[in-house]
């Protein structure tokens, strides 16, 4: 559901009681237009599709399967339920993403746990539920447990709140369950039991990823689980498992397609060692892979044999060096998507550049992001260098000490595609390093260069400049992230008036204030939200967006130890559900 | 009679300054703090880590990394704290470790002739200066801080608190490390 200013009413009457006009008659019958609106999936479609008329808006309401609830304070469980009658899937997200580097307090919000009430009343059939973001307790996995009887997809993406006695629920009670998904959740020590609690003749499991929970599970009943279901195609393990554990796992599932193995250092003895070089090579399928902890240059080799058809390797949590590196790179042809930690530095990148030409996707991660051992990482050479060889790239996110403003624009000459251009520069404010030019010309390069260009990261010194090229250039921007950036209102103006298909601007530590805020009135109904954080903004300039615009929530996050005129953290975003419910005390609704 | 002791004081500063060396602004210093009164007060008022002068201020939430992320080197120690000396020992070409118990050996000689002894290699002698140039096989040993630490260099003590792992490396490739 994706609110819009011009929306009819949430719950419009029948057309025979309305005191509207009343509409021609459709020439489709409501069955004809049903099963054609049947075909239609995604919500932004369908979302056009009810603003059409009346008996279009009745059937599409009828008609969907599938909801997706891009904030969860966009939209109340009660206004859901009265609209859609017949929903399947759900996907909701909660806490604005700021929250993933620990700037929002802890009870926040965005607790599940009231749409679980109301999803158990009004979706008996439920089906998939994938969250991001949320809080989610082991109430809530009980109830949701119970309550849903046909119950087959669960996807908690850095979500919070739960233990094993969540999940122990789900694994005893969820007879279908196809897809156990947890990723990026943060848990205090989750217990392993919870493994142990799914069904002897339980065997539909299709995706099973609990590579973030760090407990260990029964390794014994992790295998009879893995040869019994059949079906099987995704298996993501935590670092409990072993090499020689892993080995019994690919035996049992050789037709695996994402694999997340466990720890890869271990004393094998040889036999071990062909062992488990022959089970990846009898995993023809696999494209996926991701895990690998402690993988060295003693072990990667026993993954050759199954890298022919790999496109997608997720290296963060493996920090290898530029030798071992190029090596692996050599065997994976196919890539598509590489994610890499940057103690394979510059060196490591130039593989990247000549190994895989069918790149499209590259993010390097700090091994070090605290400075406290004054690695290099990766610096805008190795950049260059993958954008030489890897002429389709369209998503970066890269993090380096050290970028010029010349490597950027060659960079984008070389790969004009870029649909998402995350570039960390790690020290805030930081200039081109060779000349001391602020990155202004970087970042202008890429809007005026990258015409498809939806998301975009900024960093490094930057001055308003950055933000006029922003607004003049970057007609397709849909997401913009700011921090320690921009001199005055005017650079947040320029963003504000120019970028037509802007929904998500998140800004830190960077000087605008009120005007620049307000300049945004009209346009943030049409966004989804807008983070500003210790930037110039004051309590008055929040009272006054909040007075105008009576659609929008305008929440202020109270820390103790700030100024009273001050809105240290604001968070602004579009609703039909009114204020907030259950806002925490240090939530300031104006 | 002024022996001007002072001029040949050791201490940290700036050649001509009395006061010891002010704490470094890092390239950050124009970072607005999350406290804003701060920055009136003082310009060097900085979050800085105890003691240690010239360190970067820490802000929250910055680089943006994932707190699961944060230090995937520190995050790599699952130490082999129980209690023992047992520290895996690895060595370049060879297709599995081994594990001795560090509490066994009295000094770096009786630990570098078990080495030798275990893996049939010659790591020879250790010199300040030079590490062990000259040798086929350098050990070396990774730190509490994840850092990789040529064999020798601090108090046999020191050494065997602080190893979490060890690493013969080929001589070749332990080139950088002696020359420190």
């Amino acid at each position: 559901m994706d609110p819009e200013p011009k929306k009819p009413e949430d719950s419009p009457s029948n057309s025979a009681n309305s005191h509207t006009p009343v509409q021609p008659p459709s020439p489709f019958p409501d069955e004809v237009l049903e099963k054609v609106l049947s075909f239609i999936d995604s919500h932004k479609d369908r979302s056009s599709v009810s603003l059409v008329r009346k008996d279009w808006y009745n059937a599409e309401r009828w008609t969907r399967s599938k909801l997706f609830i891009g904030n969860c304070y966009s939209v109340s469980p009660e206004i859901v339920a009265r609209r859609f009658p017949r929903i399947k899937s759900i996907t909701l997200k909660g806490k604005p993403r700021f929250s993933d580097f620990n700037m929002l307090p802890r009870d926040w919000g965005a607790n599940v746990h009231s749409w679980l009430v109301m999803f158990a009343k009004v979706y008996p059939f439920l089906e998939e539920l994938r969250l991001k973001r949320m809080t989610v307790t082991d109430e809530s996995l009980e109830l949701l447990a119970k309550s849903f009887s046909g119950f087959k997809s669960l996807s908690l993406s850095s979500c919070d709140g739960f233990t094993d006695i969540g999940l122990k629920a789900i694994a005893s009670h969820c007879r279908n369950l196809t897809e156990l998904d947890i990723q990026d959740s943060v848990t205090e020590d989750v217990g392993g039991g919870w493994l142990s609690c799914f069904p002897e003749n339980f065997a539909s499991l299709e995706v099973l990823n609990f590579a973030s929970l760090n407990s260990e599970v029964s390794f014994d009943d992790l295998e009879r689980l893995v040869s019994r279901c059949k079906s099987l195609r995704v298996l993501k393990v935590n670092e409990s498992i072993t090499l020689d554990q892993l080995q019994r796992l690919l035996v049992h599932a050789p037709q695996l397609l994402e694999l997340g193995t466990g720890s890869f250092l271990q004393e094998l003895t040889p036999r071990q060692y062909e062992d488990i070089e022959s089970a990846f090579s009898n995993c023809k399928n696999l494209q996926i892979l991701s895990g690998l902890w402690e993988a060295n240059s003693l072990y990667l080799p026993v993954l050759y044999g199954a890298c022919a058809g790999l496109t997608f390797l997720n290296l963060s949590d493996a920090p290898l060096q530029s030798g071992e590196f190029a090596k692996l790179l050599a065997h994976c042809p196919n890539l598509r998507r590489l994610w890499v930690v940057d103690t394979v530095e510059d060196k490591g990148l130039e593989a990247v550049g000549s190994s895989c030409p069918l790149l499209e996707e590259l993010r390097v991660f700090p091994a070090d992001p605290y400075d406290r051992h004054h690695r290099d990482g990766v610096t805008e050479l190795g950049f260059l260098a993958v954008s030489r060889g890897c002429r389709n790239l369209h998503y970066v996110l890269y993090f380096c000490r050290r970028m010029t403003n010349a490597a950027v624009v060659t960079i984008v000459q070389n790969c004009p595609d870029f649909t998402h251009f995350r570039l960390c520069i790690m020290t805030p404010g930081q200039p081109d390093y060779l000349t001391n030019d602020p990155m202004d010309e970087a970042f202008a390069a890429v809007v005026k260069t990258c015409t498809k260009l939806k998301r975009l990261s900024v960093s490094g010194l930057l001055t308003d400049l950055t933000f006029e090229f922003i607004g003049k250039y970057a007609k397709n921007l849909e997401t913009l992230s700011v921090a320690f950036a921009g001199n005055s209102d005017w650079g947040m103006q320029c963003v504000l008036e120019g970028c037509p298909k802007l929904r998500k601007l998140e800004i830190r530590d960077s000087p605008f204030g009120n005007a620049a805020l307000l300049s945004g009135l009209k346009k943030y109904e049409m966004m989804r939200s807008l983070w500003m954080s210790d930037c110039n903004v004051t309590m008055k300039g929040c009272r006054l967006l909040a007075r105008e615009m009576p659609r929008l929530n305008v929440e202020v996050i109270m820390d103790e130890e700030s100024d009273e005129s001050q809105a240290d953290k604001v968070y602004v975003y579009r609703s039909v559900a009114g204020p907030r419910r259950d806002a925490p005390p240090f939530v300031l609704t104006l | 009679m002024d022996l001007n002791l002072k001029a040949t004081e050791l201490r940290l500063g700036l050649p001509g300054s009395d006061e010891p060396a002010d704490q470094l602004q890092s390239s950050s210093s124009h970072v607005k703090n999350n406290k804003r009164s701060c920055s009136e007060i003082d310009g060097s008022c900085q979050k800085q880590e105890s003691g240690a002068p010239a360190q970067k201020a820490q802000v929250v939430g910055w680089p943006p990394v994932r707190s699961y992320r944060k230090n995937v080197m520190e995050q790599q120690k699952k130490p082999d704290s129980d209690g023992s000396g047992f520290v895996k020992v690895s060595m370049d070409g060879a297709p599995y470790l081994r594990k001795i118990d560090l509490k066994l050996y009295k000094n770096y000689f009786d630990l570098l002739k078990a080495l030798e002894n275990m893996f049939k290699c010659t790591i020879g002698v250790y010199s300040e200066r030079e590490g062990y140039n000259g040798s086929e096989y350098a050990p070396t040993y990774e730190d509490k801080d994840g850092d990789w630490m040529l064999v020798g260099d601090v108090p046999w003590d020191m050494f065997i608190t602080s190893c979490k792992r060890l690493r013969i490396m080929k001589g070749s490739e332990a080139k950088g490390l002696g020359c420190l």
